[in-house]
């Protein structure tokens, strides 16, 4: 049996890690942004912006660094336009947020006009000399690009962030009730604002992953729905971030074990095997939502509500 | 045959897309009152280096040579579906008397526009409904499929290959099929590796179909989605590959061995000459190889043999001594397909073709 092969094996766990990485980078920021209690539907239009801003960057530098910098730079911007609206001018989030997925998928369009059918080197992949020719496991754990282990990295200081310092206790604190947050003398939409940036960030660094090193060219579009699946995974990890490697892993597991699956002729409709990870997320909707009144849901209850300070 | 690319994007910003469409429609020329306005409707954008892309190809190509006579406007991101008859109807309001519709989904909104004008004339591709001012016109791209199907049989050291594809719809099975018999008349025993993505352009999917077909032993890569992405990852991996719509070559320099190219410059302007002489009448083309709406990209990458062959099927083809779907054919099940045309499928059996031919060894999906 091919799947029971070593190098088999290793061959989709590789596969599985790059196509969960951009998923788990936007989702990350996204859920810090959601748990200070904004609800930013951008993530489609802040990724394609990074994977844009993030090819242009590349291609005059040949820098990925450089490459990864201006896709970040693109998310903030994007972000800093939906911060503006949302909290400067109290405009309703989802329409805002929608309205950035167009405006970004546009934007995008134009800035990368001039890029289609040019190529750039892929980020280069980790190499320790003993360690990345471990059989097996070596590769996967010691020779991945910058961009996985930033992603873990990226995580585990979220996590950190907000369970271990005072600042994440005020964060969200400001999206599960702002009010109170407001009344104790907390800056609400400043705090915010911070979120939101970091958000886009993220979601920029996510969507340069794509051309930096997923597929190293930029298409309009080339994004195909990548931040809407990362928006999903949040709810997904119910808000949790170590719910969220889980998730984002899963997601890419699914989509790559399908793609296996046809090919080997596994009778499983593929269709079934692509719609498990929206199914996951409706049975978690389910769960939290019946949970809902218990202690325990991390479901940041401001969450997407508008607040406008009384003085 | 070009269903929107589906995502959940899609779907909440298609009515807005429609709207920023128009705003980015462009004139290829100075507006004066004699020349002829002459209009197009594209799906994606025309930078995707696929199918718009060569539609834009063939927009400038009349550009150039037309270009004293005619005006022209394009209209990018223009979703199928209702959006699709604003924007038609938008061209024809602003004076366009030639309006080319290039996607499968805008049929029935070219048609509800053609008959609501009947003094405009409709250029509507890869459909098959048609009127008196509105005609059809596609390429026959399993021709140059069984070039490749050739090729791939010869080029391939594993005996497998690995083919992506977007949906189970006739143009595509057609094009599994076209590709399998080819390569088995250079190697009967060759195997394909199917995997479908159900999408048309997704370039990290399609980049990992690529390598999952590599991971599981083919070392030949074709596709029927829009991106380079398969093309660049059998070029990371040092494998082989063939482009799709457009010539990829730059993709992977050493990995492309041909590429389908559509070429629809010299059929716009044909019709373009026939509606400025006043000669336009409804037609429905179906043009492959022997009338250049087809075309192959140079063939690189192979030993002068194997592109001498290729050149010879091609030839055979275009001199019509060669039909990629000769009789007898014989499904997957073993049984012969009937032969209505005599030597070969007939149009109609190739145009609704619903069944794989002896040799892929595939579950179609939804059968």
């Amino acid at each position: 049996m091919q799947f029971l092969e070593p190098a088999f094996l290793q061959a989709i766990v590789l596969s599985v890690i790059a196509a969960s990485t951009p998923l788990l980078l936007a989702a990350s920021g996204e859920l810090v942004a959601e748990r200070a209690g904004v609800l930013n539907l951008g993530l489609e239009g802040m990724m394609i912006m990074g994977a844009a801003c993030g090819f242009a960057g590349a291609y005059f530098t040949d820098s990925v660094i450089v490459g990864a910098l201006a896709g970040v730079l693109a998310g903030v911007f994007m972000s800093a336009v939906f911060a503006a609206l949302t909290l400067g001018l109290a405009v309703n989030q989802v329409a805002a947020g929608l309205a950035l997925t167009i405006f970004g998928i546009g934007l995008s369009g134009l800035i990368g006009a001039g890029f289609v059918g040019a190529r750039i080197e892929t980020a280069p992949h980790l190499h320790l000399p003993v360690l990345t020719d471990i059989a097996v496991i070596g590769n996967i754990a010691f020779g991945q690009d910058a961009f996985v282990y930033a992603s873990l990295a990226l995580l585990a200081g979220i996590w950190w962030f907000l369970y271990r310092t005072r600042a994440g206790l005020v964060l969200r604190a400001v999206g599960d009730n702002h009010v109170s947050a407001h009344a104790l003398g907390y800056p609400v939409l400043r705090i915010r604002f911070w979120a939101v940036l970091f958000g886009g960030a993220c979601a920029g660094l996510g969507g340069a992953y794509l051309p930096l090193a997923y597929t190293p060219f930029f298409i309009p579009g080339m994004t195909a729905g990548r931040g809407w699946i990362a928006l999903a995974l949040v709810v997904f990890a119910s808000w949790l971030p170590g719910r969220l490697v889980i998730g984002a892993y899963l997601f890419g597991f699914v989509t790559i074990l399908q793609l296996h699956f046809q090919a080997l002729h596994v009778p499983v409709p593929s269709q079934f095997m692509s719609s498990l990870p929206y199914l996951a997320t409706v049975l978690v909707l389910i769960a939290i939502s019946r949970r809902r009144g218990l202690a325990g849901s991390a479901t940041p209850a401001s969450l997407g509500l508008v607040f406008v300070p009384d003085r | 045959m070009r269903p929107s690319v589906v995502t959940a994007a899609a779907a909440a910003a298609a009515a807005s897309l429609a709207a920023l469409a128009i705003v980015s429609g462009a004139t290829g020329a100075e507006k004066t009152a004699d020349k002829l306005k002459v209009g197009f409707i594209y799906l994606g954008p025309v930078g995707d280096m696929g199918w718009t892309y060569q539609h834009e190809v063939g927009r400038q190509g009349l550009v150039k040579d037309l270009g004293d006579k005619i005006e022209t406007t394009y209209l990018e991101n223009v979703p199928e579906g209702p959006d699709a008859e604003r924007s038609i109807e938008q061209l024809v309001r602003s004076g366009h008397k030639l309006i080319f519709t290039t996607s499968f989904g805008y049929m029935d909104q070219t048609l509800k526009v053609a008959k609501k004008y009947p003094n405009v004339h409709f250029e509507h591709a890869t459909g098959y409904k048609r009127d008196k001012n509105m005609s059809t016109y596609s390429g026959r791209w399993y021709e140059s499929r069984y070039i490749q199907g050739q090729i791939a049989g010869k080029m391939s050291k594993t005996g497998v290959l690995g083919y992506i594809v977007s949906f189970p719809i006739p143009e595509v099975i057609m094009g599994i099929n076209a590709t399998m018999l080819g390569a088995q008349s250079v190697n009967p025993n060759i195997k394909v590796k199917i995997i479908w993505v159900n999408t048309w352009f997704d370039p990290g999917k399609e980049a990992d179909a690529a390598k999952a077909l590599l991971d599981q032993g083919a070392d030949v890569i074709m596709q029927h989605t829009d991106s380079p992405a398969a093309v660049q990852v059998a070029a990371a991996r040092g494998a082989l590959a063939f482009g799709q719509d457009s010539d990829m070559i730059k993709f992977g320099p050493k990995t492309q061995l041909t590429s389908i190219i559509d070429n629809w410059a010299p059929y716009y302007e044909e019709r373009v000459k026939a509606e400025l002489a006043g000669k336009w009448t409804s037609s429905d083309t179906w043009g492959g190889l022997n009338s250049k709406l087809v075309v192959m990209a140079p063939y690189t990458n192979m030993p002068a043999d194997v592109k001498k062959m290729a050149e010879a099927t091609e030839a055979a083809i275009v001199a019509g001594t060669l039909h990629p779907f000769k009789c007898p054919v014989i499904a997957q099940d073993g049984k012969t397909v009937e032969c209505k045309n005599g030597k070969n499928l007939d149009d109609d059996q190739i145009l609704s073709m619903n069944f794989y031919v002896k040799g892929v060894d595939d579950k179609m999906p939804g059968k």
